[in-house]
């Protein structure tokens, strides 16, 4: 059996990949190594009776012309919430609710200067994110070469700062490289805004609001979230899982087969071109194309092999940063939480710990000395509010806790536990009597996430989100634009521009190059 | 304003363009931050800069410095201590070097050359924006579309491989630049060093791959010794410049502090010095830092709202403090063989990332670090003019040590305590070094402010992080030296290519000014 | 172990090699230079002396500081398959071959000799030192890099005479040795691994033993050699006998592209004629994709022989396409008079189209005449290499002189 194209692991990238390769006419396979698709997009039991997004657990990212365009609620796809708010929990007082992107000088609690702030910062940032939206959409372009195209796509993304008016491209390129930290200072005086403000900056990256960078990665959150069109975040009906059997239906609709259970062992050479991939089994499927939805160091050092690549190459696929360093807790509640004060609109939303700026920048300080945060910052969804369905009876609490690295000294074996209650007296400070309602706990740490979604380092944009691992040269230098080396063979993950936060864009930006470089 | 090491570069140029010039200064001394003081006995601090080694040669050659007594004495490596014992030495011969690095790893003792290679190759692409104006990538006017095009063709020139590499540098964090040579902890702790001094930030943020270039840009141009020690201290520099400009028919007037600068309509007529006296001059060329120069000497109804806030805005930290010390007698160092050359140069007592990077977590709390960073050096081994007969001077810089202390103002008690915490420090490698002490003069960011005029007692004139360098250095649409005010100049390390005793914004600034009046 | 003196690497960087002793006592000159970290000998008498005995004699040269790697593991072969651009799988044991390693972009690292020493085991010998390239390139081979250079003392006994030498010493079988052959034996009583190598184009061999018996092998082979004018020498003799070999030497033919700093200043194996070690058929090495699309591409300049009218060697000239000086394409990165041939040759780097064989073009020379400096444009024509190659360094039985 021989196919136009192999796409190996159906994380949502892949499958979006073999969908738009199907409709261009390819004939496709996907293979998976685990039982069902969707990578770390999935929904799974973590306790009898109690279903979670076990990976992902918010959908923000993906824009909606590619939601449309690959007719995902068409295929089932269907929306337990839409527009969540966003908000913040205090200890002291109560809580503080931010609708992401919306001016909001009404917002109870703020006094009026800082409402005022508060819009103007929202209004500049969402400027600068719309500037970002077509750069994180676009294949990037290489630097040095002669081509012409490829200069004419520089000017372009030029173009979109430049359109910014003199004044605001001014601000963009000063705050581009920033931290958050500096800029929410310039902006604001309440820590409680600054805290939530400053979340969003360091979610799913080794930085704290100190780090300079910062911006970069808020902004990109930004620009992902205005790119679905709703500009806020959304929770698909059965978790993400959900938006993956969607992905799948459509693949196939396109004409694409998926194999689940299939675990890719190597990736097959011939005449120095891809021809296809070898299964643990020793089964061997020929391919023109392999394209990879497995993270960058898998692809290049595990599946493909360095025999096959240049040594500085090598030695750079080896330097990517890929330590994640955030963890996942799963809880089975008897009971909806008692979040202090909390509305049933924001309990139905996205919940934040993230008292302050300092608070962050304490939590970030452990990782670096790879301890784990003593008073971790924690995004947190009660799924189970707009989709019932997800507990058999019940509540589950999902939260992604900062900072838990990957490296931790001394290991998780010894220290999953302590941390598990770490996070979960964190969180009953917030919700008195939680801990009492609690049937069933899960928390997965980096070394878990690596192990189950089968992702190096465990960190969900499969390499750290940085200017230095940025764009053109994301993954590493020479496989920035999906091509790698090989020629035959691409990379479709989060590793790769734009990176994760299932986007669908490298997915995408994949299946458009495999395609070009067939014409 | 101000006889800094930059307002007196500048005020050559303009003296030898055959301008008129007046330098203004409120100490008694001229050289700013570039300084040799008596302050105890027969000693002489460097008590701000310490060592030579950013000096552009455009400019030494253009102002003929060694004519007016400039002597730069070259020295060898330097080393940093262990706990608990051992050391890593550096060496200018390569086979020493080489042989020093295998000690502690074979592999990076080889990987140094690679190391070497990249960041000279990165000073190589710099070093030609160094003495050049930044363009305002918003403009469409000539000039700033070809400097530019200047700027695009000169980053296309490294070719496509070299162009990710640049790009990957100028945004990585030292630590993890250094990761992708080395393997030793002790060898990435000493090279990490120069990325985080006079930095408000720890060696894993991202940016300070590039300060630590901005440390190696000395030993780009091919002369021998980059690294030294002026002869009778850094003020030596600040002389020299005084005397070059003296010879050029500049006048220079010390203890005259500026309180205002004159603007009428839109435009500088001069300054007002504190006492009341007006000088007039239709151009006034201000080597204070952004802040102090705008908001200090200014009057805000004579600057845009938003200019004020950006200048605001503007990140001057102070996190470096030093302490100079005259001692009896050399102190000893045991780490070291007898006869090793690194005790001549820079001396180091961090020895992992971690500690660093904790030192700095220590500033964000604001307080000093308790382990902190020391860049310390005994000028007086091969310079005896600056002590008598058989004595020496220690220069020590501290990173970090916060302007503000979380717990309140500083005082006198605690200016000790955090001498005798970097003292403590330094007794740890060196038993005698306590007995010895005669006399330290311990300086915190607080007080080089109130001495120098530095804000917060940042030695950068503001932070060296990738939203304030080049077009965005020192406030974008501002990076071309003039004030928004007609007439007004900025000419201090605030600006383009930003601080160490380097020169080149003086340099830049004079030029600006040359052109405005049709002089180049 | 070398016996090192107590001496700190801080004042005395410069290691000495087994054999310094010897050369110290032979240096009449005292010109010591520094390779690789150890302090040896440029000149011992006079470079004509020296040169002459290359030649005409046999000589013993100094080549421990050559840096010397172990290569060994299940993965060796497609390690160093993937490290160099010639095929490493039909090198048999006891046999050497030259070879060569890129970078991505297919620049030139270094030249080396490869030593088969077993089935898993090499030896890699090299010019500058490695480890870091080498570690980098292991990554995913299963192979254990050391470097033994100070475990081994190499010496170089080169010249029409040199089997005749070993001859004398009772090794009767080193006849039987082809060249790029290499085997053990002992010398009178002393293990001692003989590879028929050379860097001089000449009959020679190289010769490696432990550092506590070189001096005595140093002392036997002088006293067997005496009759057959036997003498140290330096390397700036052994420079001249390489340039008439045609061999480029790196630092001087060409910098390695783990050392330049300036853009446009790598060479590659294509530039400096080095085709013939570049397998493209043999699967994957580093810097292959580049090569490939280099050859396709054509070299934009290569390294040549050049032979230029006069006497005086044109170190560093300039060439031109014109006798004006007005077209510059290229220079000259070795020269020298050759004795032997009595011709003056150079090794330059030339832009494309000018490189072919035949074409004629103009040196740039300055002339130092009693400190009076003169500028001459010599005619020079392209040539091909090696510019002395005598039958004798490939004969087996080599002549019994």
């Amino acid at each position: 059996m021989s196919y136009d194209c192999i796409v190996v692991g159906a994380g949502h990238n892949g499958l979006v990949c073999a969908t738009l390769l199907g409709r261009a006419g390819k004939k496709v396979l996907v293979v998976e190594a685990a039982e069902q698709v969707g990578g770390s997009a999935i929904t799974r039991e973590f306790h009898p009776g109690f279903r979670v997004s076990a990976g992902a657990h918010l959908f923000y990212a993906m824009p909606n012309s590619l939601l449309r365009d690959l007719k995902l609620e068409h295929y089932g796809l269907q929306w337990a919430a839409r527009a969540m708010r966003t908000t913040v929990l205090q200890l002291d007082k109560g809580p503080l609710s931010l609708a992401v992107g919306v001016a909001d000088e009404e917002t109870p609690g703020l006094g009026g200067s800082e409402g005022l702030a508060l819009a103007s910062y929202q209004a500049k940032l969402q400027r600068f994110a719309k500037a970002l939206v077509p750069m994180l959409a676009a294949i990037p372009p290489r630097l040095g070469t002669e081509d012409w195209s490829n200069r004419l796509k520089f000017l372009k993304l030029a173009w979109q700062v430049r359109k910014l008016g003199r004044h605001d491209m001014r601000e963009f390129l000063r705050i581009i490289g920033m931290n958050v930290y500096d800029l929410l200072q310039e902006n604001f005086s309440s820590s409680a805004v600054k805290g939530a403000l400053a979340f969003d900056a360091v979610l799913g990256t080794n930085f704290g609001p100190r780090s300079p960078g910062s911006v970069l990665t808020l902004l990109h959150r930004m620009a992902g979230l205005q790119a679905t069109g709703q500009n806020a975040i959304a929770q698909p009906q059965g978790g993400m899982g959900a938006v993956s059997e969607a992905l799948a239906k459509a693949a196939q609709g396109a004409g694409v087969s998926i194999k689940t259970g299939l675990a890719v062992q190597k990736i097959l050479v011939d005449q120095d071109r891809t021809s296809g991939v070898q299964l643990q089994s020793g089964e061997k499927i020929g391919a023109k194309s392999v394209i990879s939805n497995a993270d960058p160091k898998t692809t290049f050092l595990t599946l493909l092999g360095t025999e096959y690549l240049d040594t500085e190459f090598v030695r750079r696929v080896q330097h990517i940063r890929t330590q994640g360093l955030a963890a996942k807790i799963h809880l089975a509640l008897n009971s909806a939480p008692c979040f202090t004060q909390i509305s049933a609109e924001s309990l139905a939303g996205r919940l934040i710990i993230s008292p302050s700026m300092e608070y962050l920048e304490k939590a970030f300080n452990h990782s670096k000395y790879g301890e784990y945060s003593t008073a971790p910052a924690i995004e947190i969804t009660v799924p189970t509010i707009n989709d019932p369905a997800l507990a058999s009876r019940g509540h589950v609490l999902s939260g992604v806790v900062q900072y838990a690295p990957y490296a931790l000294k001394g290991g998780w074996e010894n220290q999953r536990q302590r941390f598990m209650e770490t996070v979960i007296d964190t969180l009953e400070a917030y919700a008195p009597g939680l801990r009492k309602s609690i049937v069933g706990a899960e928390l997965l740490t980096p070394v878990d996430i690596e192990r189950e979604f089968r992702m190096t380092g465990g960190h969900w944009h499969h390499g750290e989100l940085a200017f230095d691992q940025f764009m053109m040269v994301r993954p590493v230098p020479g496989a920035g634009q999906y091509r790698t080396p090989m020629p035959g063979l691409f990379l479709c993950g989060a590793g790769s521009h734009p990176g994760g936060g299932v986007a669908g864009l490298a997915g995408r930006n994949a299946a458009l190059q495999v395609v070009a470089e067939d014409s | 304003m101000g006889a800094g090491h930059n307002g007196l570069v500048a005020a050559c140029y303009l003296a030898r363009a055959g301008l008129k010039v007046m330098v203004l200064e409120r100490n008694s001394y001229i050289g700013g931050a570039a300084v040799s003081r008596k302050l105890y006995e027969d000693f002489t601090y460097s008590n701000c800069s310490y060592v030579c080694s950013l000096l552009r040669p455009e400019i030494i050659r253009a102002l003929e410095l060694p004519k007016f007594g400039l002597q730069i004495i070259p020295y060898e490596g330097g080393c940093t201590f262990m706990q608990g014992g051992g050391h890593l030495a550096l060496y200018d011969n390569h086979d020493a070097l080489r042989r020093e690095i295998s000690r502690h790893s074979k592999r990076d003792a080889e990987s140094y050359d690679r190391y070497s290679r990249d960041v000279m190759r990165q000073c190589k692409f710099i070093k030609p924006l160094l003495m050049r104006t930044p363009p305002d990538p918003t403009s469409f006017k000539p000039r700033d579309i070809q400097e530019l095009l200047y700027l695009g063709k000169h980053f296309h020139a490294l070719g496509e491989q070299r162009m990710y590499d640049t790009l990957r540098f100028w945004t990585m964090s030292a630590a993890d630049f250094l990761d992708e040579y080395f393997e030793s902890e002790i060898v990435k702790a000493h090279f990490a060093g120069s990325s985080i001094i006079g930095t408000a930030l720890g060696p894993r943020s991202p940016g300070t791959a590039y300060v630590l270039l901005h440390h190696y840009m000395g030993d780009i141009d091919d002369t021998v010794g980059a690294w030294g020690f002026a002869r009778g201290g850094m003020g030596s520099i600040s002389n020299a410049l005084g005397a070059s400009f003296q010879a050029s028919g500049g006048t220079i007037r010390s203890t005259a502090p500026v309180a205002k600068i004159l603007v009428k309509s839109g435009r500088t007529t001069g300054v007002q010095l504190e006492d009341g006296e007006e000088i007039c001059a239709p151009l006034v060329i201000s080597n204070l830092d952004v802040r102090r120069t705008f908001l200090e000497t200014m009057s805000a109804d004579d600057l845009p709202d938003e200019f004020i806030t950006q200048v605001k805005n503007f990140k001057i930290r102070g996190s470096s403090g030093k302490l100079n010390i005259a001692l009896d007698a050399l102190p000893s160092f045991p780490a070291i063989p007898v006869g090793a050359p690194c005790i001549r140069g820079d001396m180091h007592v961090t020895d992992t990332l971690e500690m660093m990077e904790r030192a700095y977590d220590d500033w964000k709390d604001g307080r000093w670090s308790r382990s902190p960073y020391i860049d310390m050096l005994i000028p007086s081994q091969i310079d005896p003019t600056m002590v008598p007969d058989g004595k020496h001077y220690m220069s020590v810089f501290v990173q970090y040590c916060p302007y503000e202390l979380a717990e309140g103002a500083w005082t006198a008690d605690k200016r000790q305590a955090f001498g005798n915490t970097v003292i403590n420090t330094i007794a740890e490698h060196s038993p005698n070094f306590k007995d010895l002490i005669l006399h330290a003069e311990i300086r915190t960011p607080w007080d080089i402010e109130n001495e120098v005029g530095l804000t917060e007692g940042n030695i950068f004139q503001g932070e060296l992080t990738m939203d304030q360098l080049l077009f965005n250095r020192p406030i974008p649409g501002f990076a071309q030296y003039r004030a928004p005010v007609k007439g007004m100049y900025m000419c201090g390390s605030s600006t383009h290519p930003g601080g160490g005793v380097m020169g080149a914004p003086g340099a830049n600034a004079a030029r600006e000014v040359l052109r405005d009046l049709g002089k180049t | 172990m070398l016996s090192q003196t107590s001496v700190p690497h801080f004042q005395q960087p410069l290691l000495k090699t087994p054999f310094h002793e010897r050369a110290r006592a032979l240096s009449q000159v005292d010109s010591f230079v520094a390779w690789s970290g150890y302090t040896t000998v440029d000149v011992f008498t006079t470079v004509e002396q020296e040169y002459f005995a290359i030649r005409n004699a046999a000589t013993l040269y100094d080549l421990t500081p050559m840096v010397k790697y172990r290569i060994a593991g299940i993965d060796a072969i497609a390690y160093l398959n993937h490290l160099v651009t010639r095929d490493v799988t039909k090198l048999k044991p006891n046999r050497v071959m030259y070879c060569v390693w890129c970078n991505d972009a297919g620049h030139l690292i270094d030249d080396g000799t490869l030593f088969r020493l077993g089935s898993n085991e090499y030896r890699l010998c090299t010019a500058d030192r490695q480890i870091d390239w080498l570690l980098a390139s292991a990554i995913g081979f299963e192979v254990q890099i050391t470097e033994v250079t100070d475990e081994i003392a190499a010496l170089a006994l080169q010249g029409p005479t040199s089997y005749a030498v070993l001859k004398a010493l009772g090794l009767t079988d080193i006849g039987k040795l082809k060249p790029f052959e290499l085997d053990s034996f002992l010398l009178t009583g002393v293990p001692v691994t003989i590879s028929r190598t050379a860097f001089t184009g000449d009959l020679g061999y190289e010769l490696w033993v432990s550092p506590d018996a070189a001096l005595g092998v140093w002392d036997n082979l002088m006293a067997a050699g005496r009759s057959r004018g036997i003498r140290a020498v330096g390397s700036k003799a052994l420079n001249i006998a390489r340039l008439e070999a045609g061999f480029i030497s790196p630092h001087v033919d060409f910098i390695s592209a783990e050392h330049t700093v300036r853009v446009g200043t790598e060479r590659s194996p294509l530039e400096l004629g080095l085709g013939w070690l570049v397998d493209f058929d043999k699967g994957h090495f580093t810097g292959r994709r580049a090569l490939l699309a280099e050859k396709v591409r054509g070299p934009k300049r290569q390294l040549v022989g050049l032979e230029i009218v006069g006497n005086k060697p044109a170190h560093n000239a300039l060439l031109y396409s014109d006798v004006k000086g007005r077209a510059l394409i290229g220079n000259v990165t070795s020269a020298t008079w050759s004795p032997t041939l009595k011709r003056n040759i150079a090794l330059a780097m030339i832009d494309a189209p000018y490189f072919s064989t035949g074409i004629s073009l103009w040196a740039e020379i300055y002339l130092n005449r009693e400190l009076q400096w003169q500028r001459r444009m010599s005619r020079a024509e392209v040539v091909l290499r090696p510019f002395y190659a005598p039958q004798r360094r490939r004969a087996t039985p080599p002549a019994d002189f």
